[in-house]
């Protein structure tokens, strides 16, 4: 029961939307209206069910709906769908700020599920858009430019002279083709795809900076590190917030406001500066409320290959164990494996000896550096599109090494957070650099640890803090908006962690806020470039670029609407450590993510429509409850008395639960 | 022997400790405290054998702890009694079973035992030999690892051999616990008291012409019920009671003692049925065959399309090799071990095919759903006896057609119609007796059914009235011998068994309980959990006010032809009767219309396309369910193979967690409809489809704090385990990262050397 999370609703649903606030989309705007009055929402889960469907569908899908037959037998009870009607055009639905570019017609896209289909295929400045009328009901298939990784042209000769194929290689795991005539008055679609693909080969912008959506809420407010830092209790006699990154120039990579311990003279952190890579210097990222415990990341130590030593360094390690009276030890799990750090002694990199810091304890979590995760991920999707072979699929995925990457990074942010919960030991975490394996293990080791983290509001500032502000190399690691595919450095480090996330959250179903369709929509816009939010490498360069003032937060899109992203199973552990399995045994591949594309992997109902029901059928209860104890205390004479419940706007017979069945 | 001894224990006293002890057994020095040491011995319950100061290691590490306690052996179980108190949390375990306890070990669940250095203990041993460490594996995936080292010689030896004797050497049937359970059991009043009781829940047993022609007309089938062999005259392999297509003649009935019989399993509303039968000798072929075919055909449009499972599904020797192979993941000594197969995990699990085979039979019950849904056609499947893959193939059949079936007592009367008076041989298959000669014949085929249900379970939770609790607790009840739904190959064994061991001749045969009864092994409040509570009943259809919501019962299910570019191959009318004569004529009937070789994977692309048409037509959770058979939706099912396993439990994780939220809705619904209840005032009547069973909560609920709960929930109890996380050594990292990574695994991170400062 728990495999399935969320399923979309295949059926009817052939007007599959991007997951994409939309303007097309009354119910994006009608909800933030009345978002503030939290009443509404509770009480219309049907409402915003049917929303919560569509959304899935969007996310999940957005292409390759087969068409429905001819349905007789369950025609009368096809809902009335707005909306329905317009799609019947090949319109294409734009968001503010996105024009077309170029439209082809007759185009055939041969979907590898079922068959050809000849319809229009339109580019606009973001997404592309390919529409068929030819079955009974429209066949839409929609990319967001953002996730193209390269455009090939490929051989389609059964299909006729003069016709050109090109195959879309996509980041998010499918790699549609399709078949066209050429047409020597028009530019070639595949040209004006490329230009706005690869905007910043071409001198464009990327699409964020077009998009002028407007939303009710404001996600760049969502993370303060101030508040935040205060949530944990800093300062405090140890630890103090320093602002000496405020203008970048001690680390370039690290966010304006860092925590360092207090007792820190400037001259001495100098000499730590410079003996960590890329000026990378130890920070804590998150302390134990009880112990005191911290976990802390830096970059790898300057050691080189005559095993320099850097006295500062050393005291200041020692300054971090100190602040934590219960234990007089501090770890470092250094992501790497030991013999690839071993080599980047020979590159003036390397590792903490034992033998220079005193009571420090080194352990290796042996993860193998982001060409090998690339790899595997290249592996994984041959494996998942666009055919799955059954017999032999999970030797297949096997192969891949994906799911034991991912269980290697969970085992080793089980291992910082039982180091900090059961051994009130600090822990340092560093891989080369420390923004990619590092980023991985911190966050999840907080997710783990935090439960705050674990709420829809939680997890976007564990991600703005842990990712975003410490420097991830987002553009680097996605290559926004760059046509250089075969560049080394992209990696779907991100992804991997957002995987552990769901693994998280198949182990533990009632612990997390947010659903899979959250984490499926991060992923989406990863890619997407609609929203600033996963833009360049750095704070410094973001605030460079003006991302906040310019361009539109993905926090914005989803808080406007939380109904759609939270779990309705949720339950708050508050203070409890949860610690995930990391056993193959327990691990999955996500198909909700990976295989989604294959419309056989779709279920159709979402498994928590009864669940859905039950609640719909609280608040009705709770309705007539309040309705008949305002009736009685009114006619007591007492009015308005349980305010505190009043009724939402009621619903007629909750049909709209049922409309989707 | 049994029975005299054992007719002291009554059901209301406790039996004493002295009257089951042979004299030579009780040594002076046997402290008095050891008498409270027996379990608590069930009625009919005799202890062979014991020995104390046996070390029971924690399965849970590597090193030497472990309890000591006392090792019996009696005509029920082998069972450890720890020297230490029970803890207080020990006793109100929810989910307890009544007839033996988390130490406890049925006779018939034995699966093997290991000796010093993992040596297989197989019967027959030399005498006055005896390991030190003695291991166990359990038919239900226990491992019990015992040391006899710190006992006294003489106790150590007749243990052991007492455990390997009756355990592993062949026994005759009557030595069963079931018989002598059954003599000092005062079951609830007579046997007509029990069916009374039975019917009142409602599984319906399948042992009378009433119920026979009860299920008939409940899917309007049009075939004659057969009582001819209410007293096993035609054949002592039929069933007592079944049913056939009209057409079969009373000359065929008697024929060949009813061999190649059609026996009818389930009519499709659109007239067309399922039928199961055992393959004829091929002597008889043309003539019997012909006519068998023709009586099916009669049935409903001169259709009928054959299946014959010996060709295209896995024999039963290759379902136990594949599970030999499968269970072997699950049964775990130590912690290294476990971690090391983690690695090889899923190619170990595609290696030993068992998830190929379940998928397997999924896919052909799938196209037998086709060829009746799509095509109405009548289907006969059949295969070497009949009673095996015939059975697991035409019940899946039925729950994916028929939402009855996916009730819970629906269900239990399915495994009754197919299974029991179907006369699948359980007690071949799983060789309770360990009789030599039967070594062959055994096979888990009715796990694999299990296996089947819970795989369509998981896709579709909110169609089955039944947990995956309750499918677990199934399966392990196989191998409880008590109850006579498991012990017997088919209706006449079981008929004459009973009988011949009924204390009052002439009279009513032995009464003993079938599994449905839960009582006997789970009080009320661990029954509860045996229901989905997301389950929800059938709408009434008295939906005015929603006329057109999901009213679609079975009839309107068909799918339209439009949907399927292919024509329907597969059936055939009364113009091509003759044809087919002919060809039957000449070949054998079991592939007359494809060639094995080119059926396959036309076959798997039609089942593949019926089931994508399906897919897009909207969910109904009480029409047709088909399951995905695709890769990743066949799944390993994890409760029931690792709930024993401490090292992969997922404390405060697992669905329970999802469980109890819902129950705890499920509370606040009731309360405020309880409230609303005070104010007089009810609920629109358009809500009560949607209304789940209520009854659950409770139970949940009182297990509410899913923090505290584990992954095997309600197994095992997280009670003696400390909060710490399962970490897999850092050795074993390091030989997984080996393997690809190659020279990428090396490269800097940032793709140039220019990357470090």
């Amino acid at each position: 029961m728990e495999k399935q999370l969320f399923g979309g609703v295949a059926g009817g649903d052939s007007t599959a939307q991007p997951v994409v606030p939309n303007r097309n989309k009354p119910r994006t705007l009608a909800t933030s209206g009345s978002k503030q009055d939290s009443v509404e929402t509770l009480d219309s889960p049907t409402g915003s069910h049917v929303e919560w469907c569509k959304q899935l569908i969007a996310a999940t899908i957005s292409c390759q709906i087969s068409s429905v037959p001819a349905d007789t037998a369950s025609g009368d009870c096809k809902p009335p769908r707005d909306g329905t009607k317009q799609v019947q055009t090949d319109e294409v639905p734009l968001v503010p700020g996105e024009t077309i570019k170029a439209v082809a017609k007759d185009v055939m896209y041969i979907c590898p599920f079922t068959g050809l289909v000849t319809g229009t295929l339109t580019s606009t400045n973001y997404k592309l858009y390919f529409i068929s009328l030819e079955r009974d009901t429209p066949f839409i298939l929609d990319v967001n430019l953002g996730a193209i990784s390269r455009l090939e042209t490929i051989s389609v000769q059964s299909h006729g002279e003069n016709t050109r194929g090109m195959e879309i290689v996509c980041k998010d795991m499918r790699s549609p083709r399709f078949a066209y005539k050429e047409d020597a008055s028009q530019p070639e679609i595949v040209e004006v795809l490329a230009k706005h693909a690869f905007p910043l080969s071409n001198d464009l912008p990327l699409f964020a900076f077009l998009y002028k959506e407007e939303f009710p809420v404001d996600g760049w407010k969502v993370y303060d590190p101030m508040a935040e830092y205060k949530r944990q209790g800093l300062p405090n006699e140890s630890w103090t917030i320093s602002k000496m990154n405020s203008s970048y120039e001690v680390c370039d990579t690290y966010p304006a406001l860092v925590v360092i311990p207090t007792s820190i003279k400037d001259d001495h952190l100098k000499g730590v500066v410079a003996f960590r890579a890329r000026h990378r210097i130890p920070v804590l990222s998150w302390i134990h409320p009880e112990s005191q415990a911290t976990i802390v990341r830096s970059s790898q130590p300057l050691v080189g290959p005559s095993d320099r030593r850097c006295k500062e360094d050393e005291r200041y390690l020692q300054t971090i164990m100190d602040a934590n009276a219960q234990s007089h030890k501090l770890t470092i799990f250094d992501a790497r494996q030991s013999s690839v750090a071993d080599n980047n002694k020979a590159k003036d990199g390397g590792y903490e000896s034992e033998s220079f810091y005193p009571n420090v304890e080194l352990n290796f979590l042996e993860i193998p550096n982001i060409h090998v995760m690339r790899e595997s991920l290249r592996k994984l999707k041959e494996v998942v599109y666009p055919s799955i072979d059954e017999a032999h699929w999970h030797s297949a995925v096997d192969q891949t090494h994906w799911l034991e990457y991912i269980r290697l990074l969970l085992a080793g942010a089980v291992r910082i957070a039982d180091k900090l919960e059961s051994g009130k030991t600090s822990v340092m975490v560093h891989c080369s650099d420390g923004w990619d394996r590092t980023a991985q293990l911190t966050s999840l080791a907080m997710l783990m640890l935090d439960s705050h983290y674990r709420t829809l509001r939680g997890f976007q500032v564990l991600l703005e803090k842990e990712w975003i502000s410490f420097g991830h190399k987002f553009a680097a690691r996605v290559g926004h908006g760059d046509e250089n595919h075969a560049n080394s450095e992209r990696s779907p480090l991100f992804i991997q962690f957002i995987d552990c996330v769901w693994q998280m959250n198949r182990q533990f179903p009632a612990a997390f806020e947010f659903n899979e369709l959250f984490l499926i929509t991060i992923l989406d816009h990863l890619y997407s470039c609609l929203f600033g939010t996963f833009l360049y490498d750095s704070e410094q360069e973001r605030i460079a670029k003006e991302v906040q003032t310019k361009t539109v937060s993905l926090w914005s899109y989803i808080n406007s609407q939380p109904e759609d992203f939270t779990n309705p199973f949720y339950v708050d552990y508050e203070h409890q450590v949860l610690y995930p399995l990391a056993s193959v045994r327990h691990l999955e591949l996500w198909t909700g993510y990976y295989v989604r594309w294959n419309p056989r992997m779709r279920p159709q109902m979402p498994v928590h429509q009864n669940l859905k029901e039950l609640l719909f059928l609280r608040a009705e209860l709770q309705r007539k409850v309040d309705e008949l104890e305002r009736e009685a205390s009114s006619s007591r004479g007492s009015l308005s008395s349980s305010s505190e419940h009043t009724s939402s706007p009621s619903h007629s017979g909750g049909t709209p639960l049922h409309t989707i069945v | 022997m049994l029975s005299s001894l054992g007719s002291a224990g009554g059901k209301s006293a406790k039996p004493s400790f002295v009257s089951y002890v042979t004299p030579e057994e009780i040594k002076s020095e046997k402290e008095p405290s050891r008498k409270e040491k027996h379990p608590d011995l069930l009625p009919g319950e005799v202890v062979f054998c014991s020995a104390s100061t046996v070390l029971k290691y924690t399965q849970d590490d590597l090193s030497q702890r472990g309890v000591f306690g006392v090792l019996l052996c009696t005509n029920f179980r082998v069972s450890f009694v720890s020297d230490e108190a029970p803890t207080e949390e020990m006793v109100r375990t929810l989910f307890k079973n009544k007839l033996y306890g988390e130490n406890d070990i049925p006779l018939s669940c034995v699966d093997n035992i290991y000796g010093d250095k993992r040596k297989l203990i197989t019967g027959g041993l030399v005498k006055n030999k005896y390991p030190s460490k003695m291991i166990i594996h359990c038919k239900d995936l226990r491992v019990f690892q015992f040391s006899l080292s710190f006992s006294k010689e003489e106790d150590a030896k007749k243990i052991f051999q007492g455990i390997v004797h009756h355990c592993l050497e062949p026994k005759s049937l009557r030595c069963l616990f079931a018989f002598s359970y059954c003599e000092n059991t005062s079951y609830p009043g007579s046997y007509s008291y029990c069916r009374e009781h039975l019917r009142k829940k409602q599984t319906v047993m399948f042992d009378s012409v009433e119920d026979w022609t009860q299920d008939m007309k409940r899917t309007k089938g049009n075939c004659r019920v057969v009582s001819e062999n209410s007293n096993f005259e035609l054949s002592p392999k039929l069933p007592q009671y079944f049913i056939v297509p009209k057409n079969v003649s009373d000359e065929d009935l008697t024929k060949y003692q009813g061999k190649g019989l059609p026996m009818w399993c389930w009519s499709h509303h659109s007239g067309c049925a399922l039928f199961k039968t055992a393959s004829i000798p091929l002597v008889q072929e043309d003539n019997v065959c012909c006519r068998m075919l023709t009586a099916v055909a009669h049935n409903h449009l001169y259709s009928v399309k054959t299946e014959d499972l010996s060709d295209t599904l896995p024999t039963v020797q290759d379902i136990l090799l594949s599970y030999n192979r499968f269970k072997q993941f699950f049964l775990i000594d130590n912690t290294t071990e476990f971690w090391m197969s983690d690695m090889k995990w899923f190619s170990s699990l595609d290696n030993c095919g068992w998830l190929d085979i379940i998928r397997q039979c999924l896919q052909k019950a799938v196209e037998v759903v086709e060829s009746l849904e799509k095509e109405n056609t009548n289907v006969l499947i059949m295969e070497e006896g009949g009673s095996d893959l015939c059975c697991v193939v035409s019940s899946l059949v039925q729950l994916m057609l028929d939402p009855y079936y996916r009730t819970l007592l629906g269900f239990q009367s399915l495994v009754q119609k197919e299974w029991v008076a179907g006369g699948h041989a359980f007690l071949d298959r799983s060789n309770h007796l360990h009789l030599k000669d039967k070594v062959e014949s055994q096979s888990p085929v009715f796990l694999l059914f299990l296996e089947c249900v819970w795989q369509l379970q998981q896709q579709h939770g909110p169609a089955f009235q039944f947990s995956e609790t309750y499918l677990t607790v199934l399966s392990d009840s196989i191998h409880v011998p008590v109850f006579t739904t498991f012990l017997f190959n088919n209706d006449g064994h079981r008929d004459s068994l009973l009988r011949a061991e009924s204390p009052h001749t002439q009279r009513s045969p032995l009464n003993c309980p079938t599994v449905w009864d839960w009582s006997v092994q789970f009080d009320c409040k661990a029954q509860d959990l045996f229901t989905n509570p997301l389950y929800t009943e059938k709408p009434k259809q008295d939906t005015s006010v929603r006329k057109s919501y999901r009213p679609r019962h079975l009839r309107q299910l068909s799918l339209p032809s439009s949907a399927f570019k292919t024509p329907p191959k597969k059936g055939f009318f009364k113009d091509e009767a003759d044809n087919l004569k002919k060809i039957l004529g000449v070949k054998r009937l079991s592939r007359w219309m494809l060639s094995p070789s080119s059926d396959s994977p036309q076959t798997s692309s039609s089942v593949r396309e019926f089931y994508e048409a399906w897919q897009t037509k909207p969910l109904d959770y009480h029409g047709l369910l088909l399951p995905c058979l695709d890769g990743p939706s066949i799944r390993v099912w994890m409760q029931r193979y690792l709930r024993w396993i401490h090292d992969v439990q997922i404390l405060g994780g697992g669905p329970v967690a999802m469980l109890s939220k819902v129950s705890e809705i499920l509370g606040e619904v009731q309360e405020l409809q309880r409230q609303l209840d005070r104010h007089g005032c009810t609920l629109t009547s358009n809500h009560k489809g949607a209304r789940p069973r209520a009854k659950t909560a409770a139970a949940v609920i009182a297990a509410r704090s899913s923090v505290r709960l584990s992954s095997s929930f309600p197994f095992v109890t997280s009670r003696n385990w400390s909060f710490k996380p399962a970490i897999p050594t850092s050795l074993l990292q390091s030989l997984m990262v080996t393997g690809m990574a190659g020279n990428l695994a090396d490269r800097e991170d940032d793709g140039g050397p220019e990357s470090l400062v």
